[in-house]
């Protein structure tokens, strides 16, 4: 963030970027939410509260579309006709709406007869580790290879090919982050890993189309209309974005729900007692911890926030984590409570770009949140806090060492 | 708040559960009455002129969902027939008088009937407001109709001919405005969504009524006569004219209460004869007539399901505010349809708007969005197949943006134009649904 003018929030909001303060950032949160709305530098707002960002969400004028963005050189073309600018998480509507449509149509049936694969899945990882005590390094052996496995099962790909796809969203993954965050060096190499997963996938694609199977690409290649069906380069996009926006996220989620039943305890008995709760458990760990912290538009027309209009072309950034902790929409709102009736979090985003893989990640967290309560005897945090992963926006441990008297069959 | 306080809800569908739930749930712990005309339990309308015509769920799956045990007294099947404010007391129709200390008027409106009551007794002729009237319409559907007939090109008229086209029926339907919705939507949007019901098939005459229902000679429709002479052969007709409120039996009252409703303030305390604010009396749902306090419009009822819920929100916590604060309702106005692959939604009140402005899409083809203006204030908006875009219109109607504003998003005419909304003045009252 470059400060060319005495703005008094950008120190605080320093002081939120500044990797030192990752492990808790809650109480910044809390200092910057005194205030709806600050200005960041000339051109960048920060908006703090609840109901401005679930509206802002929900806005016509707030495009995702980075204005200074530059087409592919050789450029590409969409199936609109428009040079390609990447996934629909990057485009506005109408076009992003029928990508995301045919998504959805192949996409949300297909996670929702996942659910026994995911127990299945989850299971292995715990019983890998033998019956005996130990350790469990949550983000390694649990929360890393569970979304793996996912997408490995929905593209209809070998167990074998799950290396691959770790390496491809470690590397893609950076493509989240701001755009200014990323050093020469990082948006070189993520420009490299894009290509390389376009041609990983140009084989895959080829052989769907000629023996089409039940898997998603199979069902996307001959998805709706022919007239407005993604093409193949919006279909590696697509295919790149379900594999990096759930896999960090997902990451994160569980990580994070395990650290937070770890430091409730009560919660945790609860859950062991009654592993129905995860549903309520997981809801609350979206809001109190949301893997994504933050999110950015720009504004397309002024538009009014908290009595400030605020010029088009401005960044609008929003702290989701922030608004999901605010005492004007939540009661008690610093307090963790899985039996939480009101809880309208803003963890998966809002309006036209709500999270598409929300479903996934509910029935992903609440197996492995239900599976660590009732399986690990005895666990306690052998960390705390652990180290963080420097990222604002993605937060989340580097790793979670867990340790236990033994895991039960 | 003493035990022996007993309120008393006149009315059983959405707004007198709500309010039943909402006076539990702030801990009033008095008795609790609910008077309903229907025998049936609380159940949820707008499913009845869609997935219950087409058959996909039956009206036995309609029951609201429960948030609280109510420890309440149900009267169902009786409707309330009169009102004695001086002894407080309601009459019911087996005669039965119930006294209250509070009372709620939740009593709703019913289907506007066909003025002819000799063609309205045809069999085939229906009217759409409850579930056994719905029972009785989808039976009639599936039994292969020549053709159906719409009266009314209303919210209600248009959900119905949609339902009717998913069955796979030849539908008619007459419109006396210039296009459908025009009343709550205007004429240029009502024009678009017109184009669209055409082209699914549907025979649409606007600018034209029924003038006649024509009998078999055994009781049974056979067709009907247009304002324009011609004859249409149908054996079912919907008679969708809009509604009138249930408030006849407050006549005599000392309320000012008419067929347009019972006038209540924005806190939903009745207004008596003498224009001050009943402190027993409240009014919520289809039957509350009240002036918004965002919008220069007259009072109206404003028919709609997310009214109803604030409503009964409202009149719930004044109900038990003890020295509390008034609650007012002051959210906006909601409503939603679903019909020929399209989801209709609308912010504000469109209906008082002189002017009109398309914001994202295009008319012809796709989703779209159209602002509504008056007197250079933003009003309204409607979002067709764009749901998720409405809280940003909803800033825009409740900070009173300039009219027309910029949105300038990706999907916006490259111009704007803005034009006569197209509301003839005979079109505003009445018929929302």
């Amino acid at each position: 963030m470059t400060t060319t003018q005495p703005y008094p929030s950008a120190p605080i909001y320093e002081r939120i970027l500044d990797p030192a303060n990752r492990h808790d950032p809650y109480p910044l949160y809390a200092e910057l939410s005194a205030d709806p709305l600050h200005q960041l530098d000339e051109h960048t707002w920060l908006v703090t509260r609840h109901d401005d960002i679930a509206r802002l969400l929900r806005d016509p004028r707030m495009s995702v579309s980075d204005p200074q963005g530059q087409p592919l050189d050789p450029p590409l073309l969409g199936s609109d006709g428009t040079p390609f600018r990447g996934g629909f998480l990057v485009l506005d509507p109408p076009h992003h709406d029928t990508l995301r449509k045919q998504t959805m149509h192949q996409f949300i049936p297909r996670i929702l007869g996942l659910r026994h694969n995911i127990e299945e899945l989850v299971q292995q990882l715990l019983d890998a580790k033998g019956q005996g005590p130990g350790v469990i390094d949550i983000v390694t052996e649990l929360a890393y290879p569970l979304p793996v496995g996912v997408i490995c099962e929905l593209l209809g790909v070998p167990r074998s090919e799950e290396p691959v796809f770790h390496r491809f969203a470690e590397l893609l993954t950076r493509g989240l982050d701001p755009e200014e965050s990323l050093s020469e060096q990082e948006k070189a190499d993520l420009a490299v890993g894009r290509r390389e997963w376009r041609e990983y996938l140009i084989p895959m694609i080829a052989q769907r189309q000629a023996e089409p199977g039940t898997d998603l690409i199979s069902g996307m290649l001959a998805e709706g209309d022919p007239e407005t069906r993604m093409n193949a380069i919006e279909l590696g996009s697509t295919l790149g974005l379900l594999l990096i926006a759930g896999h960090e996220t997902t990451v994160n989620l569980v990580t994070n729900g395990v650290l937070t039943l770890l430091r409730n305890p009560g919660a945790l008995d609860r859950l062991r007692a009654d592993p129905d709760l995860a549903p309520g458990v997981v809801e609350e760990v979206l809001r109190y911890d949301p893997p994504v912290q933050m999110t950015s538009r720009h504004a397309t027309a002024p538009i009014r926030v908290a009595g400030q209009i605020i010029p088009t072309g401005d960044r609008i950034r929003m702290m989701l984590a922030a608004a999901n902790r605010d005492p004007h929409r939540f009661a008690d709102p610093e307090r963790f409570d899985p039996a939480r009736l009101d809880n309208a979090h803003l963890a998966f985003g809002g309006g036209v770009h709500y999270c598409l893989g929300a479903a996934l990640a509910r029935i992903e967290a609440q197996t492995a949140l239900s599976a660590i309560a009732t399986r690990l005897i005895n666990p306690r945090l052998l960390d705390d806090p652990p180290v963080y992963r420097p990222n604002m926006i993605l937060r989340g441990p580097a790793g979670l060492r867990v340790a236990y008297d033994g895991i039960t069959a | 708040m003493t035990e022996s306080t007993r309120i008393v809800v006149a009315g059983a569908s959405l707004a007198g559960l709500r309010v039943a739930e909402a006076l539990r749930g702030n801990g009033f712990d008095g008795e609790l009455v609910l008077i309903g005309d229907e025998p049936h339990e609380p159940y949820d309308r707008p499913p009845l002129s869609k997935s219950v015509l087409t058959g996909r769920i039956g009206t036995d799956r309609l029951l609201l969902a429960r948030t609280r045990t109510l420890h309440a007294r149900w009267l169902l099947g009786v409707a309330a027939t009169g009102l004695d404010r001086a002894n407080r007391r309601v009459r019911v129709a087996d005669g039965r008088e119930i006294g209250y200390d509070r009372l709620v008027i939740a009593t709703g409106a019913r289907a506007r009937p066909w003025p002819v009551p000799a063609e309205a007794a045809l069999r085939g002729v229906h009217l759409l407001r409850g579930r056994d009237d719905a029972d009785r319409l989808r039976a009639d559907l599936v039994a292969a109709p020549r053709r159906v007939l719409v009266i009314g090109g209303g919210f209600t008229g248009s959900e119905v001919a949609s339902s009717c086209h998913d069955l796979g029926l030849p539908v008619t339907v007459i419109q006396r405005g210039p296009a459908p919705l025009a009343g709550a939507l205007g004429r240029v949007v009502g024009d678009a969504l017109g184009a669209r019901q055409r082209s699914f098939g549907i025979d649409l005459r606007v600018g034209t009524v029924a003038e006649a229902l024509l009998d078999d000679g055994h009781g049974r429709l056979t067709g009907a006569v247009l304002s324009d002479g011609t004859r249409i052969g149908a054996d079912v007709a919907v008679v969708a004219l809009g509604s009138v409120r249930n408030t006849e039996w407050l006549a005599g009252a000392g309320l000012r209460a008419d067929t347009g409703g019972v006038d209540c303030d924005t806190a939903c305390r009745a207004i008596t004869l003498d224009g001050t604010a009943a402190e027993d009396i409240y009014v919520i749902g289809d039957a509350a007539r009240w002036r918004h306090p965002h919008f220069d419009a007259p009072p109206a009822a404003l028919e709609h399901w997310g009214n109803a819920l604030d409503q009964a929100e409202t009149a719930a916590r004044n109900l038990t505010r003890g020295g509390g604060s008034l609650r007012h309702t002051t959210g906006l106005p909601e409503f939603w349809s679903d019909q020929f692959g399209m989801n209709i939604k609308s912010v504000g009140l469109p209906h008082i708007a002189d002017q009109v402005t398309l914001t994202q899409g295009s008319f012809e083809r796709g989703p779209f969005v159209a602002l509504y203006g008056r007197d250079e204030v933003t009003v309204g908006a409607v979002a067709i197949n764009s749901p998720r875009v409405m809280d940003g219109y909803a800033a825009l109607v409740a900070e009173c943006a300039p009219f027309p504003p910029a949105i300038d998003a990706n999907d916006s005419p490259t111009t704007t134009r803005v034009l006569d909304a197209g509301f003839a003045p005979a079109l505003v009252s009445g018929g929302l649904s």
